[in-house]
């Protein structure tokens, strides 16, 4: 029982201690970003990488979700004599939840954990030492501008998510299934609040993007120095930014109310 | 100084002299790349200083040590050169962070300390596509881009042909004459590293022995004659002798 609870207390001490570095890591990624200089090339480069390397898979996943959603949704209205209502119950859904969370889970598996290993085989390869021995702050030079492209291509990506799912629920239940194309799309305009609907998946999928930019660059600026470290910390990404995305979803539908 | 459980130095004490040509010596695993990361700042002693030009480096933060570092150029045993940047790019990271020199005027000293170390068009290169050899010397032209006041180099020579090793040999003791560069240098090539040394030291059971190729050559410390065997302490007196008459 003693030696239970003292398990218990040392993994919740290292659970606090881990949170606090990865605190202490964001506020060093806060403070270096109004220094010079701009690392802008840095930034498009990492832009590139996580946002325009994305968008094939982010289009396919989002029509095919928007496919499935349509078909499943259009057969249970049916059941109801709602099917009018689909529109409105696609965009809602994914605007709200799906495009936001989805989105967040896809882009940490190809991106997050892709900056991740980047940053590790650079630790590995002494890079990120080479860099402190030339003075140059490896969190400036290597962690901001992958942290901050995360940040910002999320709601782009989100953006793309949420429109070709709504095509692809328009392509089944209007081209298939023969639903009226103008009751799917008055539905979808009268149910789509924008400051409530878009902005809320706006903030979530912005604070999707910090948190997998924090998690992905931390992860590899913390990783032991060898292969094994470098998978260990690109698996460890990929589990915490998904639990942390699907937390945060939470948090943040129940705080601003749905 | 320990790895985990591991002491790797245990009241190590060691002085090197400024402008001087530094050899440390000692088998693997002795400490030789944790000394010359303790003298850059990138590992601190458990317990101790490190003084670098007069600053203790060991109780400085990060953001304290980057001014000391401007003053040090160090080659990594990899090279630790960015594998997403061009040769131009790696040569003139250094330049282009800390001075406000134009694109010209770095491309142009990148070219010239390229030159120095035996590299023409490699420019536009990645380092994935550089030999081994070639890789190094790109590295070493980073080190000494910007004329450091302290060079540490970890095996400089390893990888190199004879013709390279000479040519780095040569470029070290030119740099350690025209600029008064102090110089420390893990190596596991001898001959080259005995040629330059001014103060060797050898890292032996978690200390240091030091002294001149001289005082080496002629000692019968267990440790130093275990070490180099008495081929090498041969070496080593013969090139006192050599060096005694044609002195460099």
């Amino acid at each position: 029982m003693t030696g239970a609870i003292r398990k218990l207390g040392a993994q919740s001490s290292s659970l606090i201690e881990a949170l606090g570095r990865i605190a202490n890591f964001g506020g060093a990624i806060l403070s270096s970003l109004p220094k010079p200089p701009t690392r802008f090339g840095f930034f498009i480069r990492a832009l590139y990488d996580a946002g325009v390397l994305s968008v094939a898979l982010i289009l396919l996943s989002g029509f095919t979700v928007g496919m499935v959603l349509g078909l499943q949704l259009y057969t249970t209205l049916t059941r109801f004599g709602a099917e009018g209502g689909l529109g409105a119950v696609v965009g809602l859904s994914l605007i709200r939840e799906l495009g936001p969370v989805l989105t967040g889970l896809l882009v940490t598996g190809r991106a997050g954990s892709a900056i991740t290993a980047e940053i590790g085989s650079m630790k590995a390869t002494e890079q990120l030492d080479g860099l402190r021995m030339m003075a140059i702050d490896p969190v400036h030079f290597v962690a901001m501008p992958r942290a901050l492209a995360l940040t910002m291509a999320m709601p782009l990506l989100n953006a793309l998510f949420i429109t070709l799912s709504i095509a692809g629920a328009y392509l089944v239940g209007v081209t298939i299934q023969g639903l009226d194309g103008g009751v799917y799309i008055s539905g979808l305009e009268n149910a789509v609040r924008f400051g409530d609907d878009v902005g809320q998946s706006l903030v979530k999928s912005l604070v999707f993007g910090l948190l997998l930019g924090l998690i992905a660059t931390y992860k590899g600026h913390a990783c032991a120095p060898d292969a094994e470290g470098v998978a260990r910390a690109t698996t460890s990404t990929v589990v915490t930014a998904s639990v942390c995305i699907l937390v945060s979803d939470y948090m943040i539908t129940a705080f601003w109310g749905v | 100084m320990t790895f985990g459980d591991r002491p790797i130095f245990d009241g190590l004490e060691c002085q090197l002299n400024k402008g001087g040509v530094h050899l440390l010596l000692g088998g693997s695993g002795a400490g030789k790349s944790t000394m010359l990361r303790m003298i850059g700042g990138l590992q601190r002693p458990d317990s101790g200083e490190v003084l670098v030009a007069g600053e203790r480096i060991a109780t400085k933060t990060e953001k304290e040590l980057w001014q000391v570092r401007m003053g040090i150029g160090m080659l990594f045993q990899n090279g630790a050169l960015l594998d997403s940047m061009t040769v131009l790019e790696n040569v003139g990271l250094p330049l282009r962070e800390h001075t406000k020199s134009s694109e010209k005027e770095i491309r142009s000293r990148v070219a010239e300390v390229l030159a120095a170390v035996g590299l023409h068009d490699v420019e536009s290169l990645l380092p994935r596509q550089l030999s081994g050899g070639m890789l190094r010397r790109v590295a070493f032209a980073r080190a000494i881009v910007r004329e450091p006041e302290i060079l540490l180099c970890d095996e400089p020579f390893s990888g190199l042909d004879p013709l390279n090793v000479s040519r780095i040999e040569a470029l070290l003791m030119q740099l350690n004459h025209d600029l008064g560069l102090t110089v420390v240098v893990t190596s596991h090539h001898m001959a080259s590293s005995l040629r330059m040394a001014d103060q060797m030291i050898l890292l032996r059971d978690k200390r240091c022995v030091a002294g001149t190729p001289e005082e080496f050559a002629g000692s019968d410390d267990a440790r130093i004659t275990e070490f180099l065997g008495e081929d090498g302490q041969a070496y080593l007196a013969r090139l006192h002798e050599i060096q005694e008459r044609s002195p460099r």
